[in-house]
Formats: structure tokens, sequence, C-alpha cells
């Protein structure tokens, strides 16, 4: 390992503009003659707009244009999409409604966007949005997941019973076969709480039209610029994709939420057009609130079948998945090819059958949030495991140990084929680094003060590296998900990597230049890293699902051995040997058992000087490209231990140990990926313990601010334990898993499971605020009188 | 509009504002000082950071005239000759920040908590004192250390130019 190359702890080369202010976010962007878009949204969750009246507002001081829908149905511009089709267990499609980007006729969730202002400056279109006077016959509205179905409320009219889909996974009759002869059957209801994605830099648009050129720009807050453009331009119809660019400069943060297109920078693109004025959009943070797409809320009732050996030999599940009032992006594959595939968790189950029914309510659109699908299943998974191994009798550690699957590849009953693991490894380093053998001495001691320790285990896997193309078409995805690089090298050997993945605080500049370096024996800061502009990266599908590395480097990695091979070529003819003869080592051609040697930027110059061969030999340059399409996904797996403390006094929980053992597979950069799993661990220990999206019975955001949804702070967290084991990912050139949903994955049932562990009652939802953990302490203190 | 002077990252300026105009929103949209982030519209981010006559504020908490006749520093004026502030490097150092949005005002905090408590920080301290700053990448873990180490590293400064 070099200083700067594959495995070293290289500091970030993107972190000096950063630390001093020189970061370019979406808002630090002005054009000139930039106007500001403000959109005025739904107050009410449900109703019908009679009309708009946009004449008072018109006249307001500073106003450019205000838009509504009927203006975006005059330009033919088209609705949102959700781009992955599922189809229900009788066949039929999923209901998709209509989604268009400014309301037509109807209003389903507050902050649903109903008019458009655009103005010299926002306080003035703020001003001006004020003055719209808009009829609406409010309509009774549904937010509860469990019961959207049996609503009369209905949200579209194309789905009658507010159901979207009712889908399956898994081997049904098996199932219930394996039920039938278990010894032991533990059954459980749980909640996943709604969240708020909530990257610290809100979602941003800035659209431009040039005229001259009839040419579109828009800058954008997105993990995946190109998706961006082919929706926009393919689906929606703002603009002809070879005539947009977007851009995606530096990104405060994703999550996910950056995922998906929404309707104001549809907005953006399209009115900067109609006013001829580039038009400006930021959200502030109420307005993330109502309408970023959020994330989880399932309710769901599992039961897992053990047999007289503590095996278990069966699990069914069925989840209510509320998918919001519109379908996002990709709102249909969350809770359905993300989710129920991974209810095999890190264990040997022969029978797995999953029933998932989505419904429309009158909330904002929920979709891909950190982890999208897997933190659920892992939470159904592992609350279920933990909860039997106690009615069982039986520790915890040792009941996964003896269900953990040890053959590989391993074929799941729920499609995935693991490719390779060892889980008792990490299950080992993970009970060693907790120091799990003097728990007892410590709960004691805890006792001794009056107050309750807890221990909870998280044996997560997750799918990422994603992900085949092929097969996720077969699942119903509208697209592919390869990665495609383009290695220039530059006739001075230095290297610009044009990247299709994006980095939103991943630190690809850094990672992918330690890849380059490590291959072509050049030092880091010779490669540097271009992503998030159109116009540069010919195509791409940017980063979420742990994929930049798995699959955004290895298409790197395969375009280097490109380059690699045309230098051979080029070595060849200025060594006058045989291109079979060239060898590449440490930054060098050089000739078998020779000590005839050119460094890698004479090769580089060489290449494009082109006198030492003739354009009809070869070609002039050192230019290569590849699309990278996985043949699986990856498999990262560990195990998350989780030590609490509660004063069952005040319900107050206080997380005395963290510790995580992760199989990421190859690590590139460790302090990078540890960086990763901390920030993993603290969204899931924000789903656990403090945050939860809360809408009243009449469809009002009641956790819209800061100040109202609880995020995790500094004090509310530990200083975290990681360790790391390692088996190679065979699937892909880099031997790499991927590392960003870890924590999210697992924390969230280490938390639940040390909790429970601590009162010794099962029934806790989250987020497990003091008032629920009191009011559960009481009832494991006296069971009648908290009733 | 109102007219307001101050001195800004040791310049003075004047301007003409809307008397609604953030202090944030003037270092942003007149100064072009975008290193000042927003992050939320209820003063619980802290990503607005700045310093305004020696000790931090949350630059969307106040406005712009109420900073008439003060000294503003923001993330932009801390490195000097191009050397950077010791916090700076130990942010750096110690991954203290991943997609850096929060991390000027994280920065522009804990130089103050620095000023306020001292270079020997517990870990405890620090998270009580990063109360007003949140971050959603890190988990703190990272920035709990580099404010550590920042710590140190300005106590060491001071004697450094003073044997020079």
């Amino acid at each position: 390992m070099t200083a700067t190359g594959i495995g070293a702890p290289v500091r970030r080369k993107e972190d000096q503009r950063f630390v001093t202010g020189q970061g370019r976010y979406v808002d630090d962007f002005n054009r000139p003659g930039q106007a500001f878009a403000y959109f005025l949204r739904s107050p009410h969750a449900h109703a019908a707009i009679r009309s708009i009246d946009t004449g008072p507002a018109t006249i307001m001081p500073g106003v450019v244009a205000v838009l509504t829908g009927d203006n975006l149905a005059a330009d033919g511009i088209g609705g949102l999409i959700c781009g992955w089709m599922i189809h229900s267990k009788d066949g039929s499609p999923m209901k998709a409604g209509p989604h268009p980007a400014l309301a037509q006729g109807k209003v389903r969730y507050v902050g649903d966007h109903v008019a458009v202002v655009i103005a010299e400056t926002l306080a003035q279109a703020k001003d001006a949005a004020e003055a719209i006077v808009v009829d609406y016959e409010v309509l009774p509205a549904i937010v509860d997941t469990a019961e959207a179905a049996k609503a009369s409320v209905q949200v579209h009219d194309v789905a009658p019973d507010n159901t979207v889909f009712n889908w399956h996974l898994g081997n049904r009759e098996e199932t219930e076969a394996a039920f039938a002869r278990a010894r032991h059957v533990t059954r459980i209801d749980l909640v996943n709480n709604r969240l708020v994605p909530n990257p610290i830099e809100p979602r941003a648009a800035l659209g431009e039209y040039d005229p001259g050129t009839d040419t579109y720009t828009l800058y954008t807050t997105s993990q995946n610029p190109h998706v961006a453009r082919l929706v926009l331009s393919a689906f929606i119809g703002v603009a002809p994709e070879h005539k947009l660019r977007v851009i995606a400069p530096d990104v405060g943060g994703g999550f996910g939420s950056k995922i998906f297109i929404y309707a104001e920078e549809t907005v953006c693109v399209w009115a900067a057009k109609k006013v001829r004025r580039p038009v400006k959009w930021t959200s502030d943070r109420s307005e993330a609130f109502l309408a970023d797409a959020h994330g989880r809320d399932h309710v769901t009732h599992a039961e897992m079948a053990t047999d007289e050996n503590g095996r278990i030999i069966g699990l069914r599940v069925h989840t209510t998945a509320n998918l919001g009032a519109y379908l996002s992006t990709f709102a249909s594959s969350v809770p359905t090819y993300l989710y129920a595939p991974l209810l095999s968790g890190q264990y040997d189950i022969p029978a797995i059958y999953c029933e998932v029914d989505a419904v429309y309510t009158n909330t904002a659109p929920v979709d891909a949030y950190r982890g999208a699908g897997r933190p659920e299943a892992t939470f159904v998974v592992e609350r279920l495991v933990e909860k039997t191994a106690r009615e069982l009798g039986q520790d915890p550690a040792e009941f996964r140990r003896r269900n953990y699957i040890t053959q590989f590849p391993h074929q799941t009953p729920v499609i995935m084929t693991y490719d390779t693991g060892d889980y008792a490894a990490s299950l080992d380093k993970a009970l060693d680094l907790a120091d799990y053998r003097n728990f007892q001495q410590r709960k004691q001691e805890s006792a001794r003060r009056g107050k309750l320790r807890g221990i909870g285990f998280s044996s997560y896997i997750e799918a990422c590296g994603i992900a085949p193309s092929q097969a996720v078409g077969s699942l119903g995805a509208g697209v592919g998900l390869w990665e495609s690089a383009e290695v220039r090298v530059n006739p001075t050997g230095s290297v610009e990597v044009l990247t299709g993945s994006h980095s939103h605080g991943q630190g690809h500049e850094t990672t992918f230049a330690q890849l380059v370096s490590d291959r072509l024996g050049i030092p880091i800061d010779q490669v540097s890293i271009v992503h998030g502009d159109t116009d540069k990266v010919q195509f791409g599908m940017g980063t979420y699902g742990s994929r930049s590395g798995a699959v955004g480097m290895s298409a790197i990695a395969k375009a280097l051995d490109k380059v690699i091979a045309k230098g051979k070529k080029v070595a060849a003819h200025v060594l006058e040997a045989s291109e079979g003869d060239i060898e590449f080592k440490d930054g060098k051609f050089g000739v078998a058992g020779t000590d005839k040697a050119l460094g890698f930027g004479e090769v580089a110059l060489q290449a494009y000087i082109a006198h030492k061969f003739s354009g009809q030999d070869l070609e002039p340059g050192l230019k290569e490209g590849a699309f990278y399409d996985p043949t699986n996904f990856t498999f990262p797996a560990g195990v998350h231990i989780c030590e609490v403390e509660i004063d069952p006094d005040t319900g107050v929980t206080r997380i005395d140990r963290w510790t995580a053992v992760d199989d990421f597979g190859v690590i590139i950069n460790p302090m990078i990926v540890e960086g990763q799993v901390h920030g993993g661990i603290a969204q899931g220990v924000g789903q656990a313990l403090l945050e939860g999206a809360v809408y009243d019975q009449g469809g009002q955001l009641v956790t819209a601010s800061f100040n109202d949804y609880c995020m995790p702070r500094a004090i509310d967290l530990p200083s975290f334990q990681v360790g790391m084991t390692v088996t190679p990912c065979p699937s892909n050139p880099l031997g790499i898993k991927g590392c960003g949903e870890a924590g999210a994955i697992a924390a969230p049932p280490a938390v639940i499971n040390a909790i429970t562990d601590a009162l010794g009652h099962e029934d806790i939802a989250m987020p497990a605020t003091p008032q629920a953990v009191w009011r559960a302490a009481q009832k494991a203190r006296m069971p009648m009188a908290a009733e | 509009m109102t007219t307001v002077s101050l001195t800004v990252n040791g310049q003075s300026v004047t301007a003409d504002v809307d008397p609604r105009t953030l202090l944030v929103q003037f270092l942003r949209e007149n100064l072009r000082l975008t290193g000042t982030h927003v992050g939320c519209d209820t003063s619980q981010c802290g990503a607005c950071v700045v310093h305004l006559n020696g000790q931090a504020v949350k630059a969307c908490t106040i406005l712009a005239v109420q900073a008439d006749a003060s000294v503003v520093t923001t993330i932009e004026g801390i490195a000097e000759g191009g050397e950077l502030h010791p916090m700076q490097s130990a942010f750096r150092e110690h991954h203290g920040l991943q997609c850096g949005y929060c991390t000027p005002g994280m920065i522009m905090s804990a130089i103050d908590i620095v000023n306020r408590k001292g270079s020997d920080l517990d870990e405890q301290t620090i998270r009580a004192e990063l109360e007003g700053n949140l971050c959603r990448c890190t988990g703190y873990h990272n920035i709990v250390k580099a404010v550590a180490a920042g710590a140190r590293a300005m106590a060491r400064a001071p004697l450094q130019q003073a044997a020079e």
C-alpha cells in the first residue's frame, strides 16, 4: 500500500474549499438577470380547487409572472413520474395517479404546489404569493397508514381503495407448512416511523434559457444529474435531452432525498424560458419538511417460526407501506424489491413469504431515504430474532450464530444470492470489542445507581452496489443501473476522470483519485475527478444505494485497464519492442527482461505527439471510456451492539456504548468509510430515539421545523467503536461491497433491542422518546397499573 | 432602504439594504460571501454562524441593520496569509466534515467555544457546546475529535507566534 493508494486514510482533497467557505452549492450560483421563484403551497391536506385568481398578485411590485397548473398544461408539460413498475399479485399494474408539477384541479397534501410567483426579489415573490386568491373546496383527508385502504376518502380516482398495489414475494405454501410444524412461533407488530431526510443543505434549482442557442441549463441539488435530465426531457418534456445541461455542483448531503425529480426544478426550467430570465428557487427548511420526499412509514405484522433445535424455519410478514399523496420517482421499489429480498437477513431461513400493500394518503410522497427498504427489513428481522431468542430463553448472540448462513453462495427464498461473507467473524469481533462477557457486571453496577442497563444486537445485511441492469429490468425498473467512466490522460501525464457517480459528501475526489494513483502510479495531485455536469460527463446513473464504489469505481477500473492497454501499444512503438513484451509496473512501461522503460507521463506525451507511430497503426491520444454493469448486488453485513442506560424516573435513554463491526469488502479509504459508518449510525439512532414525522388527523404536518422535529445533536450520541472484517466481494474487480447505508440499517433494531432488554418489556415504538420509555418502564414495573 | 456600515473580514463595507434584510442575506447576497450557509429558518441548525464583535452569532437571527458599526468575521476571514486557521486544519485532519455544508458554522462555533472555554476541552463539554449546530453526515464523532484537536492547536499557535 502506498501513502495515497488503495487502503490509505488519505486526507480529503475537497476539504480545502469546504473548510475555507469556498464550496459552491446551488444557492451560491447567481446568473445575470436572475429572478426568484416562490411556490404557493396548499394549506389543506385534501381539497378541490374551484378557482385560482392570480390577478391581484400579478400587479404586485416586482412580479414578473404568476403561473399555475393551467399554464403548464397549456404548454404540454407532463407530470412527474415513478420509474419502477410494480405489479400486484393478480398481475395488474400499480395504480399511478396523475402528478402534475403544479396542481390541476386538486391538492392532495399540505405543501402541494398550487402556483409559482416569479419576481425580482424573493421577498417580492413571497409578498405576491399572499395575494393569490385560491377558492378551495376542502375535502376530508386520510393520513393513517393502516387505515388508508379502508377509508372513505379517496386520494386518486384511479385507486378506489387508496391501494397502489398488493404485492408479494416468497414461497407461500412452504412458509405455511413451516409454521404448521413449528415448535415455537414468535409474533410482533411494528411501526417503522416516518422520517424526514433533512440534509442540511435544502434543495435548490436555478433554471436558465438561452434563446440564441435554444438551450437550457439547470443547476440543481441532485444526486444523479443525468437521470434528472433524462426524466425532465423524455417524460416531463420541459426541454430536449441534447439541449438541456444539468449541473449538480457541490451538494450538501442527500441521503436519498435528492435522487428524485421534483416539481420545483421542473418549474424553474420551464419558467426560465417562459419569462426569458434565469429563475432561482431555494427551499427553506419548512418547505423541505413539507415537500421533500419522506422515508419509511411502514406498519408491519410479522411472525417467525422455530423448530425444536432453535433453528429458524419460517418467516411471514405483512406490511402496509404509506407512499404518500403521489408516487415519487422510485417510491414503488422501496417497500418491494429493496425490502422483501432482505428479509432473510444473515440467516438460513428456508421459507419466507412477504405481502406488501402500498397505499396513498394525504401526506408528502414517501421514497428512498438512507437504506431505503433495507432498514425496514432489518428492523423486522432483528426485532423478531431478538424476541424469539428471549422467548426461547437463549442468548441473543448465540441464537443468531446458530442460525447464520455459513455456506456461500447462498440462495435465499426471496431472490437474493449472497455471494460471500463471514458473519460469525463479525459477531466474534463485535462481542470482544463490546466486552460482552462483562455486561452483567455493568448491568448490576447500573442497578446500584437505580438505572436500567440493556444490550441490543443487530446482525444486519444489505444489498447494495445497485444494480445488475438486466435483473432490475426484469423486476420493473425503468432504467439500467450500470455506471460509466471516462479516463482522459493529458499530454503532461495528468489525468481527469469523468464519472457518472456524484459526490455529495462521500469524498469521491479523494477515493477515486486513490484508485487512479494506485493503478497508474501517479500522485493523487495529478488526478482530477469531474462529476455532476451533463455537458462534461456523457452519462451516469448517479450516487445512491452505496453504488459509487462497487459500480462507479469498477467502471473507472475498467477504463484504467484500457488506458494501460493503449499505453502499452504506444510504449511498444517508442521502445521498438513488441507489444507483448511491454509490462506496466510501478508507473512505468518497460520491456520485459531489460532496463528499457518509459514513465507514464512520457508515454502520455508520445501518445499525443504521435511521432513514433503512424496513424494507420495506432490512433493518437490517450483517452478511454467504460460502462460497467454489475453481475450481482453486493452484500455488506455486520454486527452492531448498542448498550443503553435508562433512567426509569425520567425515561431518558443514554447510549453508553456503540460497537460496530462491518464487512464492506475491500476498503479504499478507511477514514472515509468509518465516517460513513458514524453518520449512518447517527441517522439510525435518530430514527430509534428522536425523529418522527407526525401529521394530525386533518393532515397538517405538526413536525415541520427543527423546533418540532428532533434531529440528533452531538450531545445525543456517544463516540462509536468501529471495527472491520473483510471478505472481498467476488463480483466486481475491486472487491468493494459498499458502506453508505450500513449504520442507518443496523442501528434502529440495535437501539430498540437494547431498550427492550433494559425494560424487560417488548412493546416500545420508535422514536423511543423519554415519555414512551417512561410509560413502558411503568408498565414493566406494574403491568396493571399503567394500563 | 437603510444604510449600514460595518467591517467584514477586515474590510469596511457600506450598503443600502431593505430593513428586513438578515445579516446572513447581506453577507451572501450583497457581499457574495457564500461560505456562510442557510440550513433552516428557525435558528436551529447553526450553518450561518459568524463572529460579531468577536462572539459567535447565528447570522439568520439578526438584521443587517443591527450589525451596523460592528465587526463581522466569516469563514472566509479566518485563514491568515494563506495558512488555514488551526481549527480549519483540524477539521480536515480529523475528517470532521463530509458534505461541507454545516462546516463553516461548525468551525466558527468551535473557535468561539475555545475562546469561551479554553483549549483543554473534554468530550462532554464539546458535545454540549455544539448544541446549536446540526450535522447530518458525520454523526459528530469526528467533529468532536476535530474540535478537541483544533482547540489544542489554537493554544499552541499564539506560543509559536510569540516565539517567532
